[in-house]
């Protein structure tokens, strides 16, 4: 492994210096379980890793009325599950932060690091699209705000410019008669990087009949996690059957334009968009109906 | 060889110094520096979880955090498991349930346990497969370290109901 | 042997002496080993599959500051291309030469080219990648049909195919050709009523040892050198070490620290040799341990497979004839396991008319190596799964079936031994009446697709040369010193051999494992002969102390030793009239010095072992995914002396053969990379992959072992890749042939992608 310096900063203004002077030669130091092994492997080289884990703002969880659930970056995956208010708020969430990795990857692994690796597979940046959330990046001109949906903009690459990190994540507050879904495809049960993920998340009306909105995203089917916005915008208004719920899973695999690697080959992918994709949309539809 | 940093932290209750460079890993330092070498390095990525120790809370894979992580936190090795009263009930069932084959990775599998029954002390067979889901043992097929967790589950409860 | 016999010891379970160690961390592991002055060795491996290499420069490396040492082939003794006899096993020393590092050709990516010895393992990192090598890069074959096509790209120019039987060999690359055949086969298939011929092919496999390779090497000044490493034998590390590097064996002392798993991938050397060489030349301790990436694509794996078979059953559902081709990947240098296969392959069952090819291929991956039941789990995938779908042809129940085949005592095998004693038939009837056979399972719940698969395998078990040394303390208590390697329970598997002989509880034995100056020669833990073999020569040894005994016990009474008796650990005579009798413990403490007993035995009569396994599973229709529901083995273990590490051994075998039949596999890209060398794509089972399994241990005692021993260790994972094929096939109507039955091939084999 290559040597690098380690700095663990107490501000985000510190850590915005050290990040501006270094350029990319400067990452942050979240829950590491991606970035150490990539500079171990040799996958990525660096000269600095600035630690974010004492930064207070970094680190919490909180929930207010005006802008919903505000994730701290480096909140680790198992603080989020073991939230009871997230829980029962963001249940596709919780779907998502566990099953990445085993249990002592959830112990460090954040939402954060997951959305700023840009992995295509990342299990929760579909889920985090679904329920619409806000990326609040800090940087030296100030603080700005991106959907999560345009976060990523490539495989390993991010909308942050040089000096810029991502300091939080604001997930609304959901509807009444709402919830949400998360679920992967993996050759094993846990452990594995998904062949395929999706998300749903969806708001019913009072009776539970139809659809007033849905949200539907995917990972692993493109260079980034993507929006499936003709899937989502489908079922707006719809009334719930399998054959509209088909629609929109015939409107995914559209938009997924898969790769054959070791983990799965294009024509599985697709197929499996199809079938992750009901699955999703029934797993929240579900939710919304057993929580009635 | 680069700088080294000095690292102030807690391992099985005793407050310890070290310096580590901040490329090595927690695992290295326990291991090499340390010679703490109970925790083993199976994958050095995080996916077979030999390397297992507690951080605070929460068991993390010690090849995937740095040694400079350390400064402030409390970690606990499989090292510090037994006391002087004895073994802990999961290490006596291991042994009862030969839960165990050639070893390497029961000391992951302890201390996963070990957190697991401290935060669900009446797990499901399917809660302990699922936690246990991060430690990869290749001679046992997780049968009887399966048994040993729920039957160390019933022991802690009884000892607690004991107490009571 | 007396079947009726009570035991004290065996059949019980103690807690394993070495226990308290593993479940504390205090066992001590190879990589556990430290020396403050050591240095860390680390290999430069050719990062291609096949390429020439035309020169190595190391003068950049050099001069790193804290590089103490590089190594080339050049600094290996140049050995002849030639046989010789290296243990237990015959090896041409060239290609293990090469192997340990690649001297004009580099064979597949990872190949070791040279090694750095420095001061910390991050400078000797650094300095491989300072070493400039030009290759010519070559033409790759990843493929043993490919690499048997006339046009292949040949690996070794000088490689000569050896051909007993008629087959015409198409390329270099074939190693070896061999045949099996009694009886007629025209004749034969002629009598049948149905014939089902199909091909089958298996995945590049690992054993997947959690522990990865290392080595610690010291070298003095007297020229002793001293290794200790992770490895399932220490002789034949020694045996290997002395070859390569020219040495005499008593110049070496290997060291043999707890293992972390081998299942047959910890029999052959890779750094050993390169940790003594980088020892000798800097004079310091070198230590070296592999990363999980070098174990992947720098240690034996187990042999990808295609193999052909042809089997002919009569409306009875007797067979008539049996033909098999199997083709093995030996790797970049001869000698895959498909000598093994083709003895296995139709091993379980009573056949009048049978012909088995085997053919050993060379292709650029590494060198193949041993993995539990070397080549039976291929070839008795592929049989298994024809078994399977004549059955269903004839509608026929499959343990029936099995019933009317099964191989018995007097029975010939098809390589040509009669069976002595054996139990397969008895792990058959055993399947047919456990409950799990008796229920039946519902096909179709809730749009899932569910089946059952049946499967039978063989395993030959091995003898061979084990040492023990016992002595008595003046306490009582004894010392077990031995040579076996203990990978899962066998310290106290060999005790409880001792203990039961000198009516001992297991907890009196005090079990040792020494290095290569303590005990005399033992071979490997491997070939499921140690708990069999040792036993043995623990019982000797046992016995030889026992009659020691009978002596101080004679003396001390002023009797002949034939006027004392021994029974439940006490030494009892009757002396005018009157009753004597002294505990194992008093007359340990009368001998007055120790008592010493020390046998080598290499005992044959292994007794070989069978199993029959039952499994249910789920495939979800829509993803291709099987979920294994149910799973029951049933094994002759012949006389289980420690039954909860003999369940084990069935336990484990199972879980690596779920992951071989469904998940696990050597993904390559076209230039020869291995694409999923972490623990991340080689996909292994966890524990929420697995159900319970329940194991049934069959006891019918092997007539070679005092107490009936069998071998355990191996047959487990010889029928988990067909039952779990042939339920996968029954549940989604369709067979299927190609391991892992991966999620994508499910699919495409119901042509849904």
């Amino acid at each position: 492994m290559q040597a690098f310096e380690y700095v663990a900063a107490k501000s985000i203004s510190e850590a915005i210096d050290l990040l501006s002077e270094r350029g990319d030669q400067a990452r942050i130091l979240s829950g590491g379980t991606d970035l150490i092994v990539q500079v171990r492997e040799k996958r990525r080289s660096l000269e600095l890793m600035v630690d974010v884990k004492q930064i207070p703002e970094v680190n919490e969880i909180s929930h207010s009325s005006a802008d919903g659930l505000v994730l701290g970056a480096s909140t680790p995956c198992y603080k989020i599950y073991n939230d009871p208010d997230i829980k029962s708020a963001y249940p596709g969430l919780i779907d998502a932060v566990s099953i990445i990795g085993g249990i002592q990857v959830q112990g460090r692994a954040s939402v954060g690091g997951n959305l700023c690796n840009a992995s295509p597979a990342a299990d929760s940046t579909p889920a985090l699209i679904v329920l619409d959330a806000t990326c609040v990046i800090a940087g030296p001109s100030g603080t700005r705000e991106v959907a999560a949906k345009d976060f990523c903009t490539a495989p390993g690459q991010t909308t942050m410019e040089n000096g810029e990190f991502l300091t939080s994540i604001k997930i609304p507050t959901p509807d009444t008669n709402s919830s949400s879904f998360y679920l992967r495809f993996i050759p094993r049960n846990e452990m594995d990087i998904a062949v395929v993920g999706a998300g749903a998340s969806v708001v019913l009306d009072e009776s539970h009949k139809s659809f007033v909105s849905a949200h539907v995203a995917l990972g692993a089917v493109a260079p980034t996690p993507l929006y499936a916005e003709e899937a989502s915008n489908l079922l707006s208004g719809q009334e719930i059957s399998d054959e509209i719920i088909n629609q929109a899973a015939e409107a995914a695999q559209a938009i997924a334009r898969p790769i054959s690697d070791m983990r799965g080959t294009a024509n599985q992918r697709k197929h499996l968009v199809g079938v992750l994709t009901r699955r999703a949309l029934n797993g929240a539809v579900n939710r919304v109906k057993e929580t009635k | 060889m680069s700088k080294k940093t000095h690292v102030q932290t807690e391992i099985n209750g005793e407050g310890i110094e070290f310096l580590c460079e901040p490329r090595q890993s927690l695992l290295e330092v326990l291991r090499d520096e340390l010679h703490l070498t109970g925790a083993k390095e199976g994958c050095n990525n995080g996916n077979c979880g030999a390397c297992t120790v507690l951080m605070g809370d929460r068991i993390v894979n010690s090849c995937i955090v740095l040694g400079v992580e350390a400064e402030g936190e409390k970690i606990e090795t499989i090292e510090g498991i037994a006391t002087s009263e004895g073994l802990h009930p999961i290490q006596q069932k291991f042994l009862e349930h030969a839960a165990l084959q050639c070893g390497i990775c029961t000391p992951g599998f302890i201390v996963s346990s070990k957190a697991l029954l401290e935060q669900n002390p009446t797990p499901s067979e399917e809660d302990v497969r699922f936690w246990l889901a991060g430690n990869l043992c290749r001679c046992t097929g997780y049968h009887k370290i399966v048994e040993a967790v729920m039957d160390a589950a019933k022991a802690l409860n009884t000892e607690v109901a004991d107490n009571a | 042997m007396p079947e009726d016999k009570e035991f004290k010891v065996i059949g019980t379970r103690p807690i394993r002496h070495d226990g308290i160690d593993k479940v504390t961390g205090r066992a001590a592991y190879g990589a556990d080993i430290h020396f403050p002055d050591m240095l860390h060795g680390k290999v430069l491996r050719s990062p291609y599959a096949h390429a020439r290499i035309k020169s190595i420069d190391i003068s950049k490396a050099s001069s790193h500051p804290a590089v103490k040492c590089i190594i080339t082939s050049d600094d290996l003794p140049l050995v002849e291309d030639t046989i010789t006899e290296l243990g237990e096993t015959v090896i041409n020393l060239k290609y293990l030469s090469d192997n340990i590092l690649a001297s004009d050709k580099a064979l597949y990516k990872g190949h070791p080219v040279a090694a750095v010895a420095a001061t910390d393992p991050y400078a000797a990192e650094e300095a491989i990648n300072m070493i400039e090598v030009d290759y010519e890069i070559l033409e790759p074959v990843l493929d043993v049909r490919q690499a048997m096509e006339p046009d292949a790209p040949v690996l070794h120019e000088s490689l000569k195919t050896e051909s007993m039987g008629k087959g015409e060999d198409q390329s270099q690359n074939v190693a070896s050709h061999s045949q099996r055949k009694h009886g007629d086969l025209e004749a034969g298939f002629a009598a049948a009523d149905i014939i089902v011929e199909r091909d089958f092919s298996t995945a590049t496999i690992h054993q997947g040892y959690i522990e990865t390779h290392n080595a610690t090497a010291q070298y003095n000044e007297d020229g002793e050198l001293t290794v200790w490493c992770s490895t399932q034998g220490a002789f034949g590390v020694r045996d290997q070490l002395s070859k390569i590097l020219k040495m005499p064996v008593s110049k070496i002392k290997v060291v043999p620290m707890e293992i972390g798993g081998g299942f047959g991938g910890k029999v052959q050397v890779y750094i050993k040799p390169i940790a003594a060489l980088l020892a000798m030349k800097t004079r310091k301790p070198v230590k070296m341990t592999m990363t999980r990436t070098e174990v992947f694509e720098g240690t034996g794996p187990a042999p990808g497979s295609y193999i052909r078979v042809k089997l002919g059953a009569d409306k009875t559902g007797k067979i008539t004839a049996a033909e098999a081709h199997l083709i093995f990947e030996a790797g970049a240098y001869p000698g895959s396991a498909v000598g093994a296969g083709s003895l296995c392959i139709f091993a379980p069952y009573k056949i009048d008319n049978l012909q088995i090819d085997g053919y050993d291929v060379v292709l650029n991956k590494p060198k193949s190596s041993a993995y539990r039941a070397p080549g039976a789990p291929n070839a008795c995938f592929a049989s298994e799964c024809v078994i399977d779908e004549i059955c269903q042809k004839l509608d026929m129940d499959p343990i029936k079936f099995r019933l009317i085949n099964g191989a018995k005592e007097g029975d010939r095998r098809c390589d040509g031994p009669i069976y002595p004693k054996i139990g397969y038939l008895e792990t058959v009837e055993a399947a047919q009446q456990h409950g799990h056979y008796a229920e039946s399972i519902d096909k179709t719940p809730n749009g899932k697709l569910r089946g059952r698969g049946v499967a039978s395998g063989f395993w030959m078990n091995g003898g061979g040369r084990s040492s023990v040394t016992i002595n008595v303390n003046a306490d009582g208590r004894i010392n077990l010193i031995e040579g076996s390697t203990d990978i899962g329970g066998t310290r106290a598997s060999i005790a409880m051999q001792a203990a039961e002989v000198l009516g001992l509880s297991s907890e009196d034995i005090m079990p040792a494992v020494v290095d290569t100056d303590s005990v005399g020669y033992t071979g490997v833990t491997g070939g499921s002969r140690t708990t069999f073999a040792t036993g043995i020569a623990a019982i000797n040894a046992a016995e030889n102390i026992r009659a020691q005994m009978i002596g101080v016990v004679a003396n001390h009474w002023e009797l002949k030793p034939s006027d004392v008796k021994f029974k439940d650990g006490t030494f009892l005579a009757q002396k005018n009239g009157e009753e004597l009798q002294m505990t194992f413990k008093e007359v340990a403490a009368v001998a007055g010095g120790p008592l010493v007993g020390s046998v080598t035995a290499s005992p044959g009569g292994a007794g070989n072992g069978f199993a029959t396994h039952i499994v249910d599973l789920e495939v979800d229709s829509e993803t291709g995914k099987v979920d294994i529901l149910r799973y029951t083995a049933i094994q002759d273990v012949g006389r289980a002396i420690h039954p909860s590490y003999a369940e084990g051994q069935v336990e484990g075998g199972v879980a690596q053969g779920v992951g071989w039949a469904l998940s696990e596999g050597y993904l390559y890209n076209d230039e020869g990379h291995m694409t999923n060398a972490s623990f991340l794509d080689y996909r292994m089972p966890t524990s929420y992959d697995l159900p319970s399994i329940e194991t049934v241990l069959v006891e019918v005692p092997n007539p070679g072992h005092p107490y009936g021993v069998r071998g355990a260790g191996e047959v487990p994972l010889v029928p988990p890749l067909a039952a779990i094929a042939n339920a996968v096939s029954r549940a989604i109507g369709v067979r299927m042939t190609e391991l892992p039955m991966s999620p994508d091939r499910v699919l495409e084999a119901m042509g849904s992608i």
